[in-house]
């Protein structure tokens, strides 16, 4: 038990950075470029944490728990998720709610951070964060309850468990639709390309970049860690899904793990490559339609 | 194979939603023949390759698939236009309207008497599902173009629920459904042009007012 959850965080925190790395490699190559090396998120967060730290003088408390709670949620939810087939290491029934509102805690204090700064420019990187999450919330949820409804259970550990590959074969079109919906919420929660650009600095079309313009130093690098640690904790939502396979050697699981998390960032690389960023109104019409699409998911279960 | 069907007809469902929700015309043709594609493949898939079922897949194809879509990009081509401009109702509303009518379709077609091996099959929703969106389509957009659209989504629908009849309908009534369909888009095409060339837009508004 204190094994398998030492193994998750170690996991977590060692290779979460890789799969940013991944993604820019992935896009360098896309580009014709040789890019930056796999490991460039790790010397950025070193170079972060040496760094020296700028206080304005006009925020409060609420301007550090913004970083601090973000870097403190991804491995407390990932406490709920098995990664691939290692089982998760708490898991009660309910905890789904519990793993989805983890995120909006601290989502709520990072845009708080931002507000805290009384910066208009990051008011409005908030205003839009909030709007969006709150547009793929019920995406989310529908996903998370079809799972719940093929396993019959209301924990994570056993929506995600065993009983998967036995769903893909009953309820295969239900648990596709729920998968491309879930991806979707992946690229609008970490901000990623369609959605959100991680790497413009262009005032107009900033998101999340907007809301951590003020943070420096280690602030800044706890909240780039914490997003790497986020996509990893989603990714592996979906990589489960997708992989959902259990072999009886545990290094092969493990390997299958890494290999589609892996492959998950060089899709993320990829959609990111082909795509152009959508224009700010049409997105909350695509979060709209995949939540019709996760709706539709479920409601072809309620047939069966 | 059953297997196969329901992934097909799923995809079918969500070229509905694409269509409902884009703006983009040349998108929504693209869509509108790929869902034609699919479903000519229906045929085969339900009641094997036989010399009926494959000279009906074969012709839908190449009428709805191919030929109804080209005709479609030359008209946009002609008359020059990209997207549709202001619904009558807006895209998201649409959409909405299309997946709550899609699962009244689906629960509504639980309740029908149905024959004890389309009952677990996803055909009958479906095909109902793919009607009201047609009727959607037809209804809520201006442009003719659209309208046309609605209107091939609508005969994707009435051959999906055709494809389980296709052992008692002889071939000569599905071929002249899909000749009927071949002519009326063919005058909608004409059509599509005289109203572009009289009012210079294509909004059908225009044609309920009689006079000059």
């Amino acid at each position: 038990m204190i094994g398998n959850a030492l193994l998750h965080l170690l996991l977590l925190f060692l290779l979460s950075p890789l799969l940013l790395g991944v993604i820019g490699k992935t896009k360098a190559l896309f580009a014709g470029r040789w890019g930056a090396p796999l490991l460039q998120p790790y010397f950025d967060l070193w170079k972060l944490a040496r760094k020296g730290m700028v206080l304005s003088e006009t925020t409060t408390w609420v301007f550090l728990a913004g970083p601090l709670i973000g870097f403190a949620v991804p491995p407390l939810a990932a406490l709920f998720i098995p990664f691939g087939a290692l089982p998760a290491p708490v898991s009660f029934s309910g905890d789904l709610i519990l793993f989805v509102y983890l995120f909006g805690l601290s989502r709520f204090f990072t845009a708080g951070a931002a507000l805290d700064t009384g910066s208009s420019f990051e008011g409005m990187g908030a205003a839009r964060e909030v709007t969006f999450s709150c547009l793929a919330e019920p995406t989310l949820l529908f996903v998370l309850i079809v799972l719940a409804r093929l396993a019959g259970d209301l924990s994570l550990g056993a929506m995600l468990g065993p009983t998967l590959p036995l769903s893909w074969h009953q309820a295969g079109a239900a648990l596709g639709l729920a998968l491309v919906s879930l991806f979707v919420v992946l690229l609008v929660e970490n901000s990623r390309i369609p959605f959100d650009d991680p790497n413009t600095h262009l005032e107009l079309t900033m998101i999340h970049e907007v809301m951590v313009l003020d943070h420096s130093g280690p602030a800044f690098g706890l909240i780039l860690y914490g997003a790497a640690m986020k996509l990893f904790v989603l990714g592996a939502v979906l990589v489960r899904m997708a992989l959902p396979m259990t072999y009886p050697n545990d290094w092969l699981n493990l390997a299958v793990f890494v290999a589609g998390m892996l492959a998950l960032a060089v899709l993320i690389g990829v959609v990111e490559s082909i795509m152009a960023r959508l224009r700010l109104i049409r997105v909350p019409q695509v979060l709209v339609g995949t939540t019709l699409l996760s709706a539709f998911a479920m409601v072809l279960l309620l047939r069966q | 194979m059953h297997d196969l069907n329901n992934l097909l007809l799923l995809s079918v469902i969500l070229c509905n939603f694409f269509t409902l929700g884009s703006s983009r015309l040349g998108a929504c043709i693209r869509v509108v023949a790929l869902q034609g594609a699919i479903i000519s493949l229906l045929p085969v898939t339900v009641h094997g390759p036989t010399g009926h079922s494959l000279l009906l897949g074969v012709g839908a194809l190449a009428l709805k698939g191919i030929f109804i879509p080209w005709l479609l990009f030359r008209a946009i081509r002609e008359v020059r236009i990209r997207r549709e401009v202001e619904p009558l109702i807006g895209y998201i509303p649409t959409l909405l309207i299309g997946a709550l009518s899609t699962s009244a379709a689906f629960i509504f077609a639980e309740h029908l008497p149905l024959v004890a091996e389309h009952r677990d099959s996803l055909f009958i929703p479906t095909a109902l599902a793919t009607l009201f969106t047609g009727f959607l389509l037809l209804s809520t957009r201006r442009k003719a173009i659209t309208q046309v659209l609605g209107y091939l989504i609508f005969e994707n629908a009435i051959f999906i629920l055709g494809v389980l009849l296709a052992e008692a309908l002889p071939l000569m009534v599905e071929a002249g459904v899909l000749l009927d369909l071949l002519v009326a888009t063919f005058v909608m095409g004409i059509v599509i042009n005289q109203i572009n060339r009289e009012f210079s837009t294509l909004n059908t508004e225009r044609l309920s007012a009689l006079k000059e």
